[in-house]
């Protein structure tokens, strides 16, 4: 076992790529400094002493969603008792509300598919947002939604989202792409897009001169051999078209969910794996990003020895995570996130969505 | 620069810290090369070992005279909350045990410095727990609570723990030493046995045969220097008794404590507990065994200290209150299914081992099932 680590060792030190072979023997070990050292080394190699973090304000549209993922805690029915939907009106209250924070410069926006909403609608929010906020840098819209709105508009993929940029949209993030498998997808989340049509949707975005994140949701179903072939399709995908920014980790958070009562919550150890683990697969992404909402700050930390990067935002406002459960506080203040990066030892540097650092502490 | 490098060569090949380089390492050497380090010497003490063992934890009181201010378990004398176990209560508690918890290998106590009463007491306490589980070992008594008896008693430490050996006491658990500097002490926990009079009792014991654990309460008011030099103290007494078993490290919790009140103390982070683990390990190369207490880690920071040196999990413990009192959240109660689990995940074999640290054979346990 140690000889696989040595040339795996070998590999990462003198900068080559490695195989799918390479992922499966690294998840076998159970050396899991070592990983997170080599991980560590290709992070410092690729991205700095930076770690990124921003002040951002989530919004959520809405949790009315005809997706009825069996991993998903926030979407629900039109009739369930949870079911909300912001109005326009409350969408710019509540932004002109987090703008008060001079700092506030980034919101990103997820939802529900909205079984009524007309894709104009999308557009027009984007549109009076950015109108209203000129300032504010705008990321929204999951692969999963786009394919919604080209479905509901008749458009293309291309169409929707150049209409999309030209309303203000400016980098998309990464959620939706769960595990690039349609034997899984059939089982987890069958009404909502496929592996080729979330990664259609991401090609397009890169061609049109977008940028977007991308994301990988483990610890349900999935075996071992599928999360490193879907850290491969992603690292073709970069390969091609140079457009991913940033990768994020998302555990599965079965609470409130209908796996609830099968699946229990994969361990920290194997999230700080799977950490180092992208790290060294991704070889071609920038930002690797330990989501303090998922893991809690102290694992966040943590992660940032394993291999990230970025620890995300401020995160006003959230709620998808929130509603499986998660027991991180519901927001954090740019400070408790400095100071977090500092004891790292590594150096806070503010940006917006395009990663262009506003300031470093 | 070279004394950087030097200190990283004796870590990696496993060679005895000075204080001046366990510093330099501390401070500047990165998380991980800590954790490979301590990795590589926790396998030379207890190979792919990691260890866990079955106990009931029991708290016979909570009245103490010495209130200290680290402390969020003890309440004064006269205080509606406190309460003292009696002789009965004890008994029903073990014997609850003896059904609940089948192949139970270790009853464990500790307590408040409870004024009013008498050290016979303890004997008798001791010797209950005797009577119903006479195969069960008792890891009783800190030095602190020893160095109270000998007062309360009038009698020699030397004869309180012969007079409790006598009854039936195994070991002593490790807690108390907090840090080992009176400096320290003065302002943590003023009144209570002295750095001098911890480590007597804990030197007397060893004398005596009785092993006992070692440990710490950092993340204070210590500097890191006193909180290294706590552990060069620990290193030398080893040398001379070789008697700790294990060292235990307690994050302090600032929660509900005079102490944090004050000094306005912030709760330490997983990195910061998990650096400590592995420069301890590094450190303490004559103690066996490093104990990552579950219940005030979290199972999570528990299971990663495993990657950073530590190779015992402790037990499955009930009604463990000391550590709630200070808002520790991990639940009081844990399965062996689970230690195990963890373990396994890790890459370690899970042993169940009693107080001593002799493997229990698990076959034996399930005949008492
Ligand atoms: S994961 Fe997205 S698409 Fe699926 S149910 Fe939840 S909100 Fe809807
Ligand atoms: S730490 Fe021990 S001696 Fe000090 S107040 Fe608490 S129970 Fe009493």
């Amino acid at each position: 076992m140690n000889n696989a680590l040595d040339m795996i060792e070998a590999k990462v030190l003198s900068g080559q790529r490695l195989t799918r072979e390479d992922g499966i023997a690294l998840y076998d070990s159970n050396d899991l400094a070592r990983i997170g050292y080599l991980a560590d080394t290709v992070r410092r190699r690729i991205s700095g002493d930076y770690v990124y973090y921003d002040v951002n304000l989530h919004i959520n549209l809405t949790n009315v969603c005809i997706g009825q993922c069996k991993f998903c805690a926030f979407g629900c029915k039109a009739t369930s008792d949870r079911a909300y939907s912001l109005t326009k009106q409350s969408v710019l209250d509540r932004i002109a509300k987090a703008a008060s924070d001079p700092d506030m410069k980034n919101l990103h926006i997820v939802s529900g598919l909205h079984p009524d909403w007309p894709y104009e609608y999308y557009l027009d929010i984007i549109k009076t947002i950015k109108h209203t906020f000129p300032d504010m840098h705008l990321k929204g819209f999951t692969g999963v939604e786009i394919m919604h709105f080209v479905k509901i508009s008749g458009k293309s993929i291309r169409e929707v989202l150049s209409e999309l940029m030209e309303a203000g949209l400016e980098t998309m993030p990464g959620g939706g792409a769960e595990i690039l498998d349609d034997d899984l997808r059939k089982k987890l989340c069958p009404n909502k897009a496929t592996s080729a049509e979330w990664l259609e949707v991401a090609r397009t975005a890169h061609k049109l001169g977008m940028k977007t994140n991308a994301s990988m949701l483990y610890g349900h179903i999935e075996t071992v051999e599928q999360r490193i072939d879907h850290l491969l399709t992603l690292r073709n995908l970069q390969d091609e078209t140079g457009g991913l920014q940033t990768f994020i980790c998302f555990p599965f958070e079965p609470k409130n969910t209908q796996l609830e009562s099968c699946i229990i919550r994969t361990s920290v150890w194997d999230d700080l794996k799977t950490m180092a683990i992208s790290r060294l697969i991704l070889d071609n992404v920038h930002n690797i990003k330990a989501y303090w909402v998922m893991l809690t700050l102290p694992i966040a930390m943590l992660a940032l020895g394993f291999g990230a990067n970025d620890i995300d935002g401020t995160v006003g406002g959230e709620k998808i995570m929130h509603a499986a459960g998660v027991s991180s506080q519901k927001s954090l203040t740019k400070n408790s996130l400095i100071a977090a990066i500092k004891e790292a030892g590594r150096i806070p540097a503010e940006c917006d969505c395009n990663f262009n650092v506003v300031r470093t502490f | 620069m070279n004394e950087f490098l030097n200190a990283q060569q004796k870590a990696r090949a496993g060679r005895r810290l000075s204080f001046d380089e366990a510093l330099l390492l501390y401070e500047k050497a990165p998380i991980l090369f800590l954790a490979e380090w301590a990795r590589a010497a926790k396998k030379r003490h207890s190979k792919n070992e990691v260890y866990y063992n079955i106990n009931r934890h029991i708290n016979l009181s909570n009245t103490c005279t010495a209130n200290c201010p680290l402390c969020a378990f003890s309440v004064e004398e006269g205080d509606k909350n406190g309460y003292i176990l009696s002789l009965a209560n004890v008994a029903d508690i073990v014997r609850k045990a003896a059904r609940e918890v089948p192949g139970i290998t270790e009853i464990h106590i500790v307590s408040s410095l409870c004024p009013n009463v008498e050290f016979s007491y303890y004997i008798d306490v001791v010797k209950t727990v005797k009577s119903i589980l006479p195969q069960v070992n008792i890891q009783a008594f800190t030095p602190v609570e020893i160095v109270h008896f000998a007062k309360i008693s009038g009698l020699s430490i030397k004869k309180v723990l012969q007079l409790l050996i006598e009854a039936g006491l195994s070991a002593l658990p490790g807690g108390g030493a907090e840090i080992l500097d009176d400096a320290v002490r003065k302002i943590i926990c003023p009144d209570k046995a002295t750095s001098a009079e911890w480590i007597d009792v804990v030197r007397t014991a060893h004398l005596l045969k009785i092993p006992t654990n070692a440990s710490i309460l950092y993340g204070h008011i210590e500097t890191i220097e006193q909180r290294l030099q706590h552990l060069f103290t620990l290193r030398d007494i080893q040398d001379e008794t070789g008697g700790f078993n294990a060292f235990i490290p307690f994050p302090f919790y600032p929660h509900n404590t005079k102490l944090a009140q004050k000094y306005k103390i912030k709760p330490l982070t997983a990195w910061e507990n998990l650096k400590f683990i592995a420069i301890a390990r590094l450190i303490l190369d004559n103690i066996a065994h490093l104990k990552s207490f579950w219940i005030m880690l979290s199972e999570e920071i528990a299971q990663l200290s495993l990657a950073f040196g530590a190779d015992d999990l402790d037990g499955t413990v009930g009604e463990e209150k000391i550590i709630h009192a200070a808002g520790a959240k991990a639940g009081s109660l844990m399965t062996r299914t689970r230690l195990s689990e963890m373990i396994t995940q890790a890459g370690y074999i899970p042993v169940e081992r009693d107080s001593l640290y002799h493997s229990v054979d698990n076959f034996q346990n399930q005949k008492h099932l």
